[in-house]
């Protein structure tokens, strides 16, 4: 860039200073307020909020809950890419956007149209009550809501790229008389690995951390049908703070964790991943 | 590459990779179990009240005015985040500063950082007694917490990685002749910016205010802890679909959820539309 682009050196200094005042008071004021108000009263109330049998209950839904969803939508990204990224169909550009429009419904509304399925008046709600299964108010319907609010973390990290890496390597594989899933396995696979490493990070910690669908299908039973998020909302409005606050930082660890390993795989592969998540 | 020096490249270009029934199989299941059947759910049930039934649900003053605040409030909050997004952007494409990826990395934190905790951070920051709160009421005398302004806090945080990530690529390939030719035609830098340079921008800049606008609109976990959720006047349309459903009205929350998804599409169609504009006026 020559002299005559460059901005002056006083407005270069003054807006770097002024991005980085309100990047700081924008995303690094929310986490230090979250850990100093878990921390009001020092580690010990805070650790024994998290041990808290309803506490460990939540976390182990959580993770429940995060460990069917996100390889749910994992098979189905790899599945949906394959496709799209190899094979030839028409209507590709429709399935595409089918598959991102979750991401354009709100989260209430995800938690919403299972319930409207599963409810009590829903479609196939009295038909399977009858049968016995209980989907709405339970680990049913916490995981739809969820695969619902995560699903195209995966496909959309894989499906670019796919593209982009083009055919010939697996066309290569295949005139060498390798058969479809020894095509992905070592072709394919290793050429996308970290990106899908990636998406599956960035679908974990919305996995966990999603909060609008699964307050509508959830019930709130404590112990039972309470996933982290919403186990935080519960102890907020019981103005138990300092709880409610730890089991927030504990969340918030996650988020920070997923934004680190996310910008690392990122220099690894010199590329952006999941844009709009 | 390898292939195509041995076989015509006709030959390599019909065959066909395998997998496609497979693959094609199982992502119309599971579009079609996830997605399609639950939204079409969404489509069908409001009808059980009738039309009339359906209008008279969406005209309610309640339902009117969460509408006003949850597409009002997306709006403002959007349209604020979009001056702090493209400076965010400036900085991060433009200069080489100490910290500069970190802040680069922090800009994608609303994304990764549960909505519930955000909530909560923003509800304890500009509390009354908050380290924001405090001080903004002791100037002007406003409270920001569980009042509208709340809302579009936490709106605001929620748009503007939107408008930052998807101004951020074009500012980085704008090419430095377009920016040079300006200045050896005798423009000042900041005429520059105005005229070359914000006008690149303008295309990106629509698509990213429909993606901030798109989830904001939608938004729950941010919002509802400093909200206040005051009916007709700090309650958020996700909130009254929650309220519809606890009354055991599903048939109106269904209404609610419809017409807020058929309004956003409908917004989001005319971004589209005006960015295409845009582009082609550049060329």
């Amino acid at each position: 860039m020559s002299a005559a682009t460059q901005d002056p050196a006083p407005a270069r200094i003054a807006l770097v200073l002024l991005g980085a005042a309100l990047a700081a008071a924008i995303f690094l004021l929310p986490l230090a307020a979250v850990l100093a108000e878990a921390l009001r009263r020092g580690w010990e109330p805070a650790w024994t909020a998290i041990s808290d049998p309803d506490s460990i209950a939540a976390i182990r839904l959580t993770l429940l809950v995060a460990a069917i969803a996100v390889p749910i939508n994992a098979a189905g990204g790899i599945a949906a890419a394959w496709a799209i990224a190899k094979c030839d169909f028409a209507g590709k550009r429709v399935l595409i956007t089918l598959i991102e429009l979750p991401f354009s419904v709100s989260p209430v509304i995800s938690g919403l149209v299972y319930v409207l399925l599963f409810g009590a008046q829903g479609y196939f709600g009295p038909a399977l009550r009858a049968y016995g299964f209980e989907i709405i108010f339970a680990l049913p319907g916490l995981v739809l809501a969820t695969v619902f609010v995560t699903f195209p973390f995966v496909a959309r990290t894989l499906i670019p790229l796919m593209q982009e890496q083009g055919r010939e390597e697996e066309e290569a594989a295949a005139t060498l008389g390798a058969g479809g899933w020894q095509i992905f396995l070592r072709v394919t696979l290793p050429n996308v690995k970290w990106a899908l490493l990636a998406g599956v990070l960035l679908c974990n910690a919305r996995a966990m951390g999603e909060f609008g669908a699964v307050s509508v299908v959830s019930g709130h039973i404590r112990g039972q049908t309470n996933t982290m998020p919403l186990h935080v909302e519960i102890l907020y409005n019981e103005y138990m703070f300092v709880g409610a606050f730890a089991v927030a930082a504990l969340l918030a660890l996650l988020g920070v964790v997923t934004l680190a390993a996310k910008t690392l795989l990122e220099t690894l592969t010199a590329r952006r991943i999941g844009e709009h998540a | 590459m390898g292939a195509s020096a041995i076989a015509p490249r006709s030959a390599s270009r019909h065959q066909a990779l395998p997998g496609l029934g497979l693959t094609l199989g199982v992502t119309v299941v599971w579009l079609g179990a996830i997605v399609i059947v639950p939204l079409a759910a969404l489509a069908l049930k409001p009808w059980e009240l009738g039309a009339a039934g359906v209008l008279a649900a969406l005209s309610e003053p309640r339902v009117l005015a969460a509408f006003r605040m949850s597409f009002g409030g997306a709006l403002a909050a959007t349209l604020a985040s979009v001056p702090v997004g493209i400076l965010l952007a400036w900085a991060i494409t433009r200069y080489r500063f100490p910290g500069r990826r970190v802040l680069d990395a922090l800009i994608d934190l609303p994304f990764a950082l549960p909505t519930a905790v955000a909530g909560l951070a923003l509800t304890a920051l500009f509390a009354t007694n908050g380290w924001l709160g405090a001080p903004i009421e002791a100037v002007t005398g406003w409270k920001v917490a569980y009042t509208p302004a709340g809302v579009i806090v936490a709106l605001f945080f929620v748009a503007l990685p939107f408008i930052v990530r998807t101004v951020e690529p074009v500012l980085r390939d704008l090419p430095a002749e377009t920016e040079e030719a300006a200045a050896t035609l005798g423009a000042t830098r900041l005429q520059t910016i105005r005229r070359v340079v914000l006008p690149a921008l303008a295309p990106a800049t629509v698509t990213g205010f429909g993606l901030g606008f798109a989830r904001a609109v939608g938004e729950y976990g941010s919002v509802i802890f400093i909200a206040g959720n005051m009916p007709m006047v700090s309650e958020i349309a996700p909130l009254l679909i929650i309220v519809k459903l606890e009354q055991f009205n599903y048939a109106a929350a269904a209404a609610v959820g419809l017409a807020m998804l058929v309004l956003s599409f409908a917004i989001l169609l005319l971004l589209n539309l005006w960015q295409r504009r845009l582009r082609r006026g550049q060329r």
